[in-house]
């Protein structure tokens, strides 16, 4: 084929428009008014939200969902400008690397509602009488649940990146800018977007619980989905919160059509295997606008601008550039510096904790969280019991079945990005009714949203189980226990860590809002660090949240390294299959 | 043939280079030890050698993706420091993009270049005429056979009109006919001058491929790496396989290869020399046992000539030295002149049963493999009878890098399992003498 042709099977293919064209404008102006309308409204100052309260009617529904959504959008934009810088400047330097990686371990295990307390204050201050700065927050809140393990998928990719494609790109003088968007970003894409997904899954959770908070005196109530629900259980509005579930099973149900499918279905082709698979994903959404002419005709300008920024020929700075000389040992007195830095740093912000929380708090303080730490510890272990003995049978039984595994998959993953918290008042409204007894039934609260995980894991992991050893096992005669403990269970054993850890993690985030609960004036509570930092919150006692985050970090930081990472490591070391 | 415009300067010149990579023990491995060569405009070199020989380092050495430790490299006069323009590489696992198309993988060395899209657009059309790919311009990587593939790795290459192309086993990720297809196809351009290139650097351990396409073929020896002998090939293209000069130069590259650098391969001297530090490469028992039958049966009745063997195998000459060298440490066989022979040993182990091969085994093992010999007496000598690997381990990286280190120890475990020496317990990382299979059963 010559250059000739080239051209002239791009002219052919050019303008006329056709009815996708039609179709995927009016979408995409749609997305565009919407953008814009749910921007106005974040100008207002503060008091404007006093003066419109929000309001059960569910006409506004729409609305207040719209700008749900904007914050999830803008929130997932910040992660992923955040994944790149944070996890490019880990992955590039060594000296980085040893600091940003421990601190990414930590704030993944920093109980979300927590940090809200802080940044809350902290914008309103920046932006002080408008509803930008409660925006910000909220935004932030949502940011902080997203931007984590997406840095993390990012950072391990690059530093996994295939030695050949490493030395190609050398060999080739690709600047370290024009590596990045070539090597680095496609060839991470993949494990970002499928984080990217679950961190929106757990985002609508976040957004949710943030939209209507009251630190000490300051109560901000933000229009959306969230502060609807809010209001009706202070108005004790049963038919509200349906309209509000409602809602939010069918934004949820339009994010993920219009949006990941899209993009899962374009990402496909960044999937790091030499040769062709089975199923490529697919999406209606893509197809329709692969179908349009005119408007991919108004792409090609992006593409083409993509193509000279990714282009663009900026070097690394020097301390970003790994050392190229042979044997050329990095230099130990600027690594002593450089630890001295850390060192000092983090003994400053060691004594400045102490000293703000020794002003205020006695040791028994301390004890109180720890103890209530362990209750709360104690809940998280018996429920993930509880979950696993009734979703590893029923999900090694579906999963067994491709059929109805096809069907019941995707309604797993979304009751696992639906947040449980818009039905909690549900629940709660049936304890207060029987008077049940709310130590021990506010719990499930914690696991509702989270079990989910555990579910489409195991299916997934009894979908992949190989057709042979099952045969293997049915003319061994294995069956009964024996089946269940030599044959599936080791089968699927790495597919439930996966899932049990995000359950178990999302768990200790959901005990904040699970463990005290309000019906109109009634209000609910269990002892636990959940309900202990959120009473704190309530009470604007901040000396008394830095310390019952700091356990609940702790606590979750010592169970993953204790107990699921080993776990984990048993399983890819000698139970993963192929 | 271009020779006469092509045949003046000096493209690459290596002067006294070194280069060693830091071992598990804190002490530096030198893999390339003071190695010399020069390459001249119109020639097409080959580095012949086993895996370990360093050959693939001084490739990127000169391809300025590794730097020497110490010696001169010089790309046109220039040292080399970072990737010198005018060099491009063709990688053994091919290295393309699976997100770009054939063509944008094309097009990307000469993005970097800078150069503008209506040109580039040009040139790597031009380059995929060139190597055969038409049609193929708008299929990812993933839709394209190995061959196909390694023709978008030419092409990506080619097109940045490098004077010199670096080869890095091109054609070992792929089977026999298609890898000789690429191989003549590519010497045809060659000799018709069609290949905007000025001279051809390979690596290779397939010594029929040397012979056929190089006019110089540089013999590396292993541990450390050196430049052992270098031969020309003054035989016109296209080469003939069955040419008789041809076979004499392959048998006789076979003997240089199959020789240690300094002394020759008596299994004394080899022993003295390294004990415990011995690297062993992992080969399974099962290979070992029917190499030794093939060996034993007709038509070799016990001397094996090494390219027939090869060819009867199917195995690259890198692999049949390297069996050839299991057998030799065990002394069931010995390579003399080119050629594999069966010792007296290795002649009986052809004629035993299961349980007897194991004992001759064990006791093979035990007299010649010094840490088979250790692992053995330290278990025989502690009361409890166990060992961790970590002890072993410590003592083999005294000797050899982490890699090697592992490698000799996974040879250590299958080979003793098979002789049924002493047991082993990957969970637990320890050696012991009791027999786990009886042990469990009567519980």
């Amino acid at each position: 084929m010559t250059l000739q042709d080239l051209r002239i099977a791009v002219l052919t293919q050019a303008p006329r428009p056709n009815i996708w064209d039609l179709v995927a404008l009016i979408l995409a102006i749609g997305a565009m008014v919407l953008i814009v309308y749910g921007g106005e409204q974040t100008t207002l100052p503060l008091s404007a939200l006093e003066t419109a309260p929000v309001s059960l009617d569910p006409v506004h529904l729409p609305v207040y969902a719209l700008r749900t959504t904007l914050r999830m959008l803008l929130a997932i934009v910040c992660s992923t400008v955040f994944t790149f810088i944070y996890a490019a400047v880990a992955a590039k330097s060594r000296r980085a690397e040893m600091v940003l990686i421990p601190l990414l371990d930590i704030l993944q295990s920093v109980p979300i509602l927590g940090f809200l307390t802080f940044t809350v204050v902290f914008f309103l201050n920046l932006f002080p009488g408008k509803v930008l700065g409660a925006e910000l927050a909220c935004v932030f809140a949502i940011f902080t649940s997203q931007a984590w393990n997406m840095t993390f998928s990012m950072y391990q990719s690059m530093r996994n990146v295939p030695k050949d494609l490493d030395e190609a790109t050398k060999s080739f003088h690709l600047s370290g800018w024009q590596r990045f968007w070539r090597l680095d970003v496609p060839f991470a894409m993949p494990g970002l977007i499928w984080n990217a997904m679950m961190s929106m899954s757990g985002g609508w959770f976040f957004v949710v619980a943030s939209e209507a908070i009251t630190v000490g005196n300051t109560t901000v109530t933000l229009p959306g989905v969230g502060s609807y629900v809010a209001t009706a259980i202070e108005k004790r509005d049963l038919t509200a919160i349906g309209y509000a579930i409602l809602t939010m099973l069918l934004v949820i149900i339009a994010y993920d059509q219009l949006l990941f499918r899209p993009i899962v279905a374009w990402a496909d082709k960044f999937r790091f295997e030499q040769t062709a698979s089975g199923d490529a994903p697919t999406s209606w959404m893509l197809d329709l606008f692969r179908r349009t002419r005119a408007l991919r005709t108004l792409t090609l300008p992006f593409a083409a601008l993509n193509r000279t920024f990714s282009n663009l020929n900026i070097e690394w700075p020097g301390a970003l550039r790994l050392p190229a000389k042979a044997g050329a040992a990095p230099s130990r007195v600027i690594d002593g510096l450089w630890f001295a830095i850390v060192g000092i740093a983090t003994g400053y912000a060691a004594y400045k904790a102490y000293i703000y929380l020794s002003a205020s708090l006695q040791p028994s303080d301390v004890y109180d969280a720890i103890r209530d730490g362990l209750i709360t510890l104690l809940r998280v272990i018996v429920l993930i019991a509880l979950a696993t003995l009734i979703w590893v049978p029923i999900g090694v039984w579906i999963g067994l079945r491709p059929k109805l595994a096809e069907r019941v998959q995707p309604l797993a993953q979304f009751l696992a990005a639906f947040p449980a918290n818009l039905a909690f008042p549900v629940f709660v409204f049936i304890i207060v009714r029987y008077g049940l007894n709310s130590n021990v039934w506010l719990s499930p609260l914690m696991i509702l949203g989270t079990q989910w995980y555990i579910l489409f894991n195991v299916i997934a992991g009894a979908s992949a189980f190989p057709s042979d050893l099952r045969e293997a096992a049915s003319s061994l005669h294995l069956a009964g226990w024996r089946w269940w403990i030599k044959v599936i269970l080791p089968g699927i054993f790495p597919y439930y860590v996966t899932g049990a850890i995000t359950a178990s993690g999302g768990s200790w985030n959901a005990s904040i809002v699970a463990e005290v609960a309000s019906w109109g004036d009634t209000h609910l509570s269990a002892t636990g660090l959940g309900a202990y930092i959120a009473k704190a919150t309530e009470a604007g006692d901040f000396p008394r949240v830095v310390l019952g985050i700091t356990i609940m970090c702790i606590l979750v930081t010592l169970t993953n390294r204790l107990f699921w990472r080993p776990l984990y490591a048993f399983g890819e070391r000698r139970l993963r299959l192929g | 043939m271009l020779d006469q415009t092509k045949q003046q300067s000096t493209l690459i010149d290596i002067r006294g280079v070194s280069r060693s990579f830091p071992k598990g023990s804190g002490e530096d491995l030198l893999v390339l030890d003071k190695v010399d060569l020069t390459i001249r405009s119109g020639e097409i070199v080959g580095l012949l050698g086993r895996s370990g020989s360093g050959k693939s380092t001084l490739l990127r050495i000169i391809a300025g993706l590794v730097a020497p430790s110490s010696g001169k490299a010089t790309c046109r006069g220039e040292t080399i420091e970072g990737p010198p323009n005018g060099v491009a590489m063709v990688f053994q696992s091919f290295a393309l993009f699976p997100w770009l198309t054939v063509l944008q993988n094309v097009e990307l060395g000469l993005e970097a270049l800078g150069i503008e899209a209506a040109e580039r657009r040009k040139r790597a059309i031009a380059a995929i005429d060139l190597i055969g790919l038409d049609g193929f311009e708008s299929a990812f990587p993933k839709e394209l056979s190995g061959g196909m593939r390694q023709r978008v790795g030419f092409a990506r290459a080619l097109v940045v009109h490098p004077d010199l192309l670096l080869m890095d086993e091109p054609f070992s990720a792929l089977d026999v006919l298609t890898a000789e297809t690429l191989r003549t196809d590519l010497v045809d351009l060659w000799i018709d001058g069609r290949l905007p290139i000025k001279s051809v650097l390979m690596v290779t351990h397939n010594i029929e491929e040397a012979v056929l396409m190089c006019d110089r073929v540089l013999v590396f020896s292993s541990n450390p790496g050196r430049v052992a002998a270098e031969y020309k090939v003054d035989l016109p293209h296209p080469r003939n396989r069955l040419d008789p000069v041809f076979r004499q130069l392959v048998d006789t590259l076979y003997e240089r290869m199959t020789q240690r650098p300094t002394k020759p391969p008596t299994m004394e001297n080899m022993q003295a020399n390294v004990g415990v530090g011995l690297v062993l490469d992992h080969v399974s028992s099962n290979v070992l046992s029917g190499l030794i039958e093939t060996l034993a049966a007709e038509p070799y009745n016990g001397h094996a000539d090494l390219p027939v063997l090869a060819g009867q195998l199917q195995l690259e000459a890198d692999e049949i030295l390297h069996l050839g060298e299991s057998l030799q440490l065990l002394h069931f066989a010995q390579f003399k002149e080119g050629d594999l022979v069966l010792t007296e040993a290795g002649k009986r182990f052809a004629n035993l049963e299961t349980d007897a091969r194991k004992k001759l085994f064990a006791e093979h093992l035990v007299a010649f493999v010094p840490v088979m010999g250790l692992i053995k007496r330290v278990l025989d000598e502690r009361p409890s009878h166990t060992a961790p690997a970590a002890r072993f381990r410590n003592e083999l990286e005294d000797y050899m890098s982490e890699e090697y280190a592992d490698e000799t120890l996974k040879t250590i475990v299958s080979w003793g399992r098979y002789a049924e020496l002493f047991a082993y317990d990957e969970q637990s990382e320890t050696f012991s003498l009791e027999n786990p299979g009886v042990d469990e059963g009567s519980a």
